[in-house]
């Protein structure tokens, strides 16, 4: 048997194609005839008596076709809820989807108003520009606690007020541990808007062919599946008459999960006009109609006993949705289950409200919902030590769930509908380890020192957990051909996490090949019928324990089959090198390519109970998602002129149970940490009052670059997951998690002010200013 | 109309293009060069450099016109015939300098230049030059380190 590729760092096969510039992403594609589109977006956040005057536009030459939503009859519906809440007893959820266009009011700055279809690009976009569009401005809903003041504007007028939902969720007597407590720490945390910016703005073309009566759209999707669902059930087709191809996707990050209107929209202009359809956004319509994150206000406090123990939590937050809520509840979710973290919290009292406001709609980016929990806790765990006089690596460890715990139960429910249970877990080493390569008590040490020299050097710790990998499941179809490749297909889309490598290590493996022997489709809804998508950090735990399902199956085939021609014991087939043989006797093998000839003959039967081939289809549905966990920790240099902030270290310890190739882990990882570089110090969506973005191109939303983001340390730590036959769990989020937490302990322990606290994210060199001014005048009065 | 030529990868093209067509739009719709890509259409993310008699350029903030008599070179150029790739594109590969790969067309074509002009960078030379080109996925941690190894093939290659 060949050396297992499980868990090598293997290069990555789709590399060459990317690298030469031939891999096909949404914009590379033009089928014959195509015509293109542009959409009239609302300059307004919020105004009603809509009317839209697309005269001018229609008549100009080259353009087809403009829609309105007086065009779209009986499309003119509101869209799914895309994650239904789960069944949290005692909470409200409204559900407030948009129409594919909107009719009679405008609720936010980019919502679509009407689609141009021309001739080219260049010409769509001159008739959108002699678009009239007339609208009554009302005051629009902004803030987030504005929103609930009773006199405040309706962003839905059919609701009595701007509430979404509301959901409580408890464990033990918060009541209890708060008297019992040495001390209780109660703050505010604000933390505000950011995109996902992908580099790779959002497309979808769709081409109806009237001959065969079936529709073919491809789409920067991470859900193909659930897309040609949605569209199939809106369009009145059945699902074998739409196939949804997932391309080349250049960065996904969550917003690329959605059913957005322009997916709707461009399939049935397609149909309607029997012309390929082309839709590609630009990164000004990327900032405004593509799905944002990460508006939340907490009222938090934390209880714990004389040597730092945690006693108990209490949490009351607020959840800006955007102008609707498609994605159910995962978010706030998500932020309530994930602020427990690797401790253990005996009482934990949390209620959430969701709020509409004119702004864009908020849906998950990476991490989620899980930074907002993250920095809650952290912070108060980092206050609560201040009290105590200990080190903030002292009470994290002090308060550590014990590795003979698990599977350990907090008794509330998750995202995915399973009681919040972490699978398993060993939280100390991550901690040690971080602690070790980030010489922090070396850094202690030193830090005096520098001071007197005028360096302000500072350091941060924390920990986080991320619940990864849930259901409800994926499939995965292997084949080997005749020609004795081997093709797996998987329904997940791909956005550059190396799933074309990892999948095809697992399958590999069990077929005695090399990864390069596999060829992996993904994305494709002809080649897999079922699955859900790319999203919660499943794509290498859910899909891939379908590719490793699937593969046993067809080794099981081709094992039967050689044993049967060799007239030996299934235990003696040896598979290797895409041969099969007789353990001992290689020169007399039979190739894969044979076997599946033979499996598949002409003439003579296949036996009753038997199938044809040598392929096998397997479905994985985990009973819930198996928990990552990790340490980060960051070494900071603060100007305390300038406020600027210089990352001199950075530090990750984590454990996502067992790796399949650290290549691909430690590049995950990498990202993460630079989105949440730029979520904690670079990147605000920052909304007037008048809910205008203010910072809608990236010349005002920064995105990080190679100078902002310093070489990431990485140490791998694996506690296998017992949920899945190769103990994986999830990553692809856990890098962007926790950084917010450890650059706000930093920077406080680098300018070391009394009082001076950080409560909110994102920072900015002018925001940790006008903090830093605020502190010193407070002190003075 | 105007009618323009360029030289593209060592190939001449004749057009009739309008003024106003972007050369970004102009290389990947007109002649099909789709590996440049276009990410924010401002001239900040650096998806669409392409070199312009050897300069690395951002074909988002020109106009076709502006390249008549002009020779390119796009991410197609880089590699053999054969398709074997350039030591900047091996060096990606190996130090997985690369993700979803829809900005590495441009840091490719920001490498070439600046790894011609420095042949021997230490780190700080390779971050400042790339940051005019944004990328999501790496955090830029092993596009560095591809640059860096990029840089100690094409010396090698040079010497041997």
């Amino acid at each position: 048997m060949s050396t297992r590729l499980f868990g090598q760092r293997i290069l990555r096969t789709e590399d060459p194609r990317l690298l030469r510039g031939e891999a096909l992403f949404i914009d590379d594609f033009v089928p014959p005839g195509t015509l293109h589109v542009a959409i009239v977006r609302s300059m307004h956040a919020h105004a009603a008596q809509l009317r839209v005057d697309v005269g001018a536009a229609r008549t100009l030459p080259g353009v087809t076709a403009v829609y309105t939503a007086d065009d779209l009859g009986s499309l003119m519906k509101p869209g799914p809820v895309l994650v239904p809440p789960p069944p949290i007893p005692g909470s409200t959820f409204n559900a407030r989807t948009q129409t594919p266009l909107a009719k009679g009011k405008l609720r936010f700055v980019g919502e679509p108003i009407a689609v141009i279809v021309a001739s080219s690009r260049y010409v769509a976009e001159d008739a959108a520009e002699l678009v009239v569009v007339d609208a009554e401005p009302l005051p629009a809903v902004v803030d987030l606690e504005a929103a609930l003041a009773p006199n405040a504007p309706l962003v839905h007028e059919d609701l009595p007020s701007n509430l979404a939902a509301h959901v409580a969720q408890r464990r033990g007597d918060y009541a209890k541990a708060r008297e019992a407590a040495a001390y209780v720490i109660r703050r505010r945390f604000r933390y505000d808007r950011g995109a996902a910016a992908a580099i790779e703005n959002r497309g979808v073309i769709a081409n109806w062919d009237a001959r065969t009566n079936e529709l073919t759209v491809w789409d920067t999707t991470q859900a193909p599946i659930p897309v040609r669902n949605a569209l199939a059930s809106s369009l009145g087709l059945s699902e074998s008459q739409v196939r949804v191809i997932a391309p080349y996707i250049g960065g996904g990050f969550g917003p690329k999960i959605m059913f957005y209107p322009e997916e709707l929209l461009i399939p049935w202009i397609a149909m309607q006009l029997g012309r390929p359809i082309k839709w590609i956004e630009d990164r000004s319509e990327n900032f405004v109609g593509t799905t944002q994150e990460r508006e939340q206000i907490h009222d938090a406090e934390i209880a714990v006993d004389k040597d730092g123990r945690i006693l108990g939590v209490r949490d009351s937050f607020l959840h800006d949705t955007g102008a609707y809520d498609p994605y159910g509840l995962t978010i706030p979710i998500n932020a309530q289950c994930t602020l427990l973290g690797p401790y253990e919290v005996p009482a934990y009292e949390s209620e959430f409200t969701v709020v509409f406001t004119n702004k864009t709609i908020v849906t998950p980016v990476r991490g989620a919902g899980r930074q907002h929990g993250v920095f809650v806790m952290e912070r108060l765990l980092d206050f609560a030590a201040r009290e105590l006089g200990m080190s903030p690596v002292e009470i994290r460890r002090r308060n550590y769930i014990p590795p003979n715990a698990f599977p350990y139960n907090y008794e509330i429910l998750y995202q995915d509908m399973a009681p919040l249970t972490y699978d398993s877990g060993n939280y100390e080493p991550a901690l040690e380890q971080a602690v070790k390569l980030v010489e922090y008590d070396r850094f202690i040490q030193d830090q005096p020192k520098l001071r007197t020299e005028g360096r302000h050097l500072g350091i941060g710790i924390v920990s986080y957990v991320e619940g990864t990998g849930i259901g409800p499941y994926e499939g995965a179809r292997v084949r080997v051909d005749p020609n004795g490749s081997v093709t797996l297909a998987t329904g997940v889309g791909t956005q550059g996490q190396g799933h074309f490598t990892s999948f095809a290590q697992i399958v590999a493996d069990q077929l005695g090949l090399s990864q390069t022997d596999v060829r992996v489709v993904t994305g494709d809804t002809r080649d897999m019928h079922w699955g859900t998508g790319t999203f919660a950090s499943r794509g290498a735990v859910v899909a891939g324990s379908a590719c490793h399902a699937a593969a046993v199956r067809v080794r099981e085939k081709i094992v039967r089959l050689a044993s049967e021609l060799f007239e030996a014991s299934p235990d003696d087939i040896v598979l290797d090198g895409g041969r099969a043989y007789v353990r001992g006797s290689p020169s007399r093998a039979i190739s894969l390519g044979e076997l599946a000839q033979k499996a598949n003959p002409l003439r003579g039967a296949v036996r009753p109970g038997t199938e044809p081939g040598l392929e096998a289809t397997s479905y994985f549905g985990p009973e819930r998602g198996s928990t990552a966990n990790g340490v980060h920790a960051i070494v900071v240099e603060v100007d305390p002129e300038t406020t600027n902030v210089g990352i001199l270290r950075y530090v990750v310890a984590h454990d996502c149970g067992n790796v399949i190739n650290p290549l691909i882990v430690e590049g995950q990882i990498h990202g993460g940490v630079a989105l949440g570089i730029g979520n904690a110090f670079y990147e605000k969506l920052s909304y007037d009052n008048n809910g205008q973005l203010t910072s809608a191109s990236f010349m005002d939303y920064l995105l990080p670059t190679a100078l902002e983001v310093p070489p990431i340390e990485t140490v791998h730590i694996e506690t296998p997951s017992p949920l899945n036959p190769l103990g994986m769990k999830g990553v692809g989020e856990a890098g962007a998690i926790p950084v917010a937490a450890a650059f706000a302990q930093a920077v406080e322990n680098a300018l070391a002010r009394p009082g001076f606290e950080i409560l909110e994210i994102p920072l900015s060199p002018s925001r940790l200013h006008e903090l830093l001014n605020a502190g010193t005048e407070s002190q003075a009065r | 109309m105007p009618k323009i030529q360029v030289t593209v990868n060592g190939k001449s093209y004749e057009r009739s293009v309008e003024p106003r067509l972007l050369l970004s739009d102009f290389l990947r719709h007109e002649l099909g060069l789709t590996g440049t890509h276009v990410g924010c259409e401002h001239g900040v993310c650096g998806a669409c450099t392409v070199l312009l008699d050897a300069d690395a350029v951002r074909s988002c903030l020109m106009f076709a016109v502006q390249a008549d008599g002009q020779e390119l070179t796009t991410v197609e150029g880089l590699a053999d015939a054969d398709g074997e790739l350039h030591p900047i594109q091996a060096a990606f590969r190996e130090a997985h300098g690369l993700q979803c790969g829809f900005c590495t067309p441009g840091i490719l074509m920001t490498l070439v230049p600046f790894l011609r002009e420095h042949p021997q960078p230490n780190e700080d030379d390779i971050r400042h030059a790339l940051s005019g080109n944004l990328c999501r996925c790496t955090g830029y941690h092993n596009i560095v380190a591809a640059a860096r190894l990029a840089a100690e093939k094409l010396t090698s290659g040079n010497t041997a």
